[in-house]
């Protein structure tokens, strides 16, 4: 009798829906399966597919490129700055399409929610499975882009590889509680859109790390390179892809035990954000 | 709760010591909160953040316990809004329940609603594979059963069409289909059959019993009592979150008319009743009642019958006709009969005369809801009606198959090799 309790106890807790389920082939086949059929959808939709998606990024560094290199002079001193533009647009892009498709994308898949049962923690990740997938096409366009302009491939090229590791876990952290807050609050749209703006002009994109110090001085620098993970992870990243001579994160940074804070941020954000995701997630369903 | 909980009248399956329920449902309940005042933004939540969050409870589900054996068919029947669908939804595991155990043994197809997630921007073929592994196949299983999928939806030449192009039954035809290739040891059906053409339901039907054959538990939900008494071994009805009757299909189908349609007579509100005849007597009322002379509105097939009028006389008419004409839903006359034929002269009547003519018959009429004609008329051809009163009341019949006929005689067969 008391053997049957215990399982029966046990499968109830499993069963009623959850942020992870208890079968993670499963889970894995449906993010994927949910990712593709957005990426497909989005590139088969329509003849230039590919293209529409790349010209998204483009667009945005034809705009930020010709304002900030021949209107107000930012890129005087930075070796291959265009390329370092484009590649921070386009890991930025990664940021805020996973973040932003994070926000409704449970009221999005309502008809799934409600009528099906499965891991819900699917739906956010095959958003940021689907951007990751953007990503990987639009940085062919960069890596194109950057031998054009006489950039030399070398090794710390595939420190990007552990970089967007860090960055898309970042967004995954931010989007898992986006999606949920969104749920109960709807102000949360707008309320992001700000916080993405903020960013925009808070992290070196469309200036390098060195340009805080001459505004500043070094400590602004170390603060909003220390206290700002994106603009860690774009530094090292121009260090590791576009010229040696861009300063290290952990340069920038002050000190490389100083980089323990923004590491710190992505797994608290991540954290965080998977703990609220897994609360909220047996009563998504019922409060959408 | 209890003595309600116990299974006198299971069949054999719940019986077997040896397996293992197929659905164990113990004590389950489920709450909605209904706010009387719901904050959707942060900004309310910020500039009232002492308001009291006051809310009422509804109770969906209340303390319901069943099991289903595995090979059943089981019906769960209630009226709209009893908490039938909000009891399928933790079954399906889509909601959470609040108390209590519930227990699924091996995979649950839901067949709440067909083709949830398909996309119409996608051809037919890459629909199936993602619906596949949303029911949860693997790729490899989806591959696998891919052309059987497509053969019984019978869509081989459609596959490479768009969804939008589809019509609606395509569209559950292609859904049906992939739900029913999932292979899943316990289906869950909530009413989907209430769409497709009817040769379509009937292999749908045909799919269910060959799947029920083969030993899988099926759990149907649904409003047509018909059906309950057709297909399942046992069923349960629900209202208002609590089980009121769990057992033999005809009894429950039996408790839900009543519920439905309550145990008194009834007059049906008429926007403009047909009536004809000048009223030299008047029908004052009709009605059903048992063979133990009480008012009925639903009876079972096969189980005496009397329909009844009662009139008065406003002049003074000898020997008038009494006659019934029984309709079924689209109309048909099924049965008539008056007093003319069996019973003969009725006697002389006075203005402001009363009575009552019953007419007594064994209900052969199949499953399905009929309406009497009762009618007044002066001796003679007939013709000349004092009152007639077209569908002025109701009766439905439960039990039995549905044959296709509009009534089930008494029959027995005989074969003889000549």
């Amino acid at each position: 009798m008391s053997t049957a309790d215990t399982t029966v106890a046990a499968d109830r807790r499993n069963y009623g829906p959850s942020a992870l389920g208890d079968d993670l082939r499963r889970f894995v086949n449906l993010t994927i399966t949910l990712a593709t059929t957005e990426f497909k959808l989005r590139y088969f939709g329509s003849v230039l597919g590919y293209f529409w998606s790349l010209a998204r990024p483009l667009l945005f560094f034809g705009v930020l490129y010709t304002f900030f290199t021949i209107v107000l002079n930012l890129g005087t001193g930075v070796p291959h700055y265009p390329v370092y533009l484009l590649s921070s647009i386009v890991l930025w892009t990664f940021f805020t399409e996973t973040t932003g498709g994070c926000v409704q994308c449970l009221l999005a898949r309502e008809g799934l929610l409600r009528k099906m049962r499965f891991p819900r923690l699917v739906i956010p990740l095959s958003v940021a499975l689907t951007a990751l997938f953007n990503l990987g096409t639009n940085f062919l366009a960069v890596l194109a882009f950057a031998l054009a302009s006489g950039v030399t491939p070398r090794w710390s090229w595939l420190e990007l590889l552990p970089l967007m590791v860090l960055l898309a876990a970042l967004a995954v952290g931010v989007g898992m509680l986006l999606s949920a807050l969104y749920v109960r609050f709807r102000d949360i749209q707008p309320i992001w859109e700000v916080v993405v703006q903020a960013l925009f002009y808070g992290s070196p994109i469309f200036y390098v790390a060195a340009q805080y110090a001459d505004k500043g001085g070094e400590r602004i620098m170390h603060a909003a390179i220390t206290f700002n993970p994106i603009a860690t992870l774009l530094t090292q990243s121009g260090h590791a892809f576009v010229d040696s001579s861009y300063p290290t994160a952990a340069a920038a940074a002050g000190g490389t035990v100083r980089l323990l804070i923004p590491l710190s941020i992505i797994a608290g954000t991540f954290a965080l954000g998977l703990w609220f995701f897994n609360r909220e997630a047996p009563r998504i369903a019922e409060h959408l | 709760m209890t003595s309600i909980t116990t299974q006198p009248h299971a069949p054999s399956p719940a019986q077997r010591p040896s397996a293992p329920p197929a659905v164990a449902v113990h004590h389950v309940d489920k709450a909605f909160r209904l706010p009387h005042q719901q904050y959707h933004t942060l900004k309310e939540r910020a500039l009232h953040p002492f308001r009291k969050d006051t809310h009422d409870v509804l109770q969906a589900v209340d303390d319901i316990t069943f099991e289903v054996a595995e090979g059943e068919f089981f019906g769960i029947v209630g009226r709209n809004g009893s908490g039938k669908s909000t009891l399928l939804k933790c079954l399906a595991g889509i909601y959470g329940i609040d108390a209590g155990d519930l227990r699924v043994n091996g995979r649950l197809s839901p067949f709440i609603e067909l083709g949830v997630g398909f996309n119409m921007d996608l051809t037919a073929r890459d629909n199936v594979m993602i619906n596949a592994i949303m029911l949860g196949l693997t790729r490899q299983q989806a591959r696998e059963r891919f052309d059987d999928i497509i053969a019984f939806a019978e869509l081989e030449n459609f596959l490479d069409l768009k969804l939008k192009n589809y019509s609606s039954g395509m569209t559950v035809r292609l859904a049906f289909s992939v739900a029913i290739q999932v292979d899943a040891e316990v289906l869950l059906i909530d009413e989907v059959l209430a769409v497709g053409d009817a040769s379509f339901q009937q292999k749908c039907f045909a799919e269910f019993h060959r799947l029920k054959d083969e030993g899988r538990t099926i759990l149907f939900v649904t409003h047509d009592m018909s059906a309950v008494e057709r297909f399942c071994d046992r069923a349960m009805l629900i209202e208002k979150g609590k089980m009121v009757e769990l057992g033999d299909p005809t009894k429950v189908a039996h408790r839900y008319n009543e519920l439905n349609f309550g145990r008194s007579v009834t007059h049906l509100a008429k926007q403009a009743e047909e009536r004809f005849g000048d009223r030299a007597a008047e029908v004052l009322a009709a009605w059903f009642e048992n063979d133990q002379g009480e008012p009925i509105v639903e009876l079972g097939h096969g189980h005496p019958c009397r329909v009844c009028l009662e009139a008065r006389f406003n002049e003074a008419v000898d020997n008038p006709v009494f006659g019934f004409t029984l309709r079924n839903e689209v109309g048909t006359a099924i049965f008539a009969a008056t007093t003319e034929m069996l019973h003969g002269p009725t006697g002389s009547f006075a203005a402001g005369d009363r009575v009552v003519v019953r007419l007594e018959f064994l209900n052969w009429l199949v499953a399905g809801t009929y309406s009497v004609t009762p009618s007044i008329a002066r001796a003679g051809l007939g013709a000349d009606a004092l009152d007639l009163r077209a569908d002025l009341a109701q009766l439905i019949v439960h039990g039995w198959f549905y044959t296709g006929g509009v009534t089930n005689l008494p029959h027995s067969f005989e074969v003889t090799r000549a």
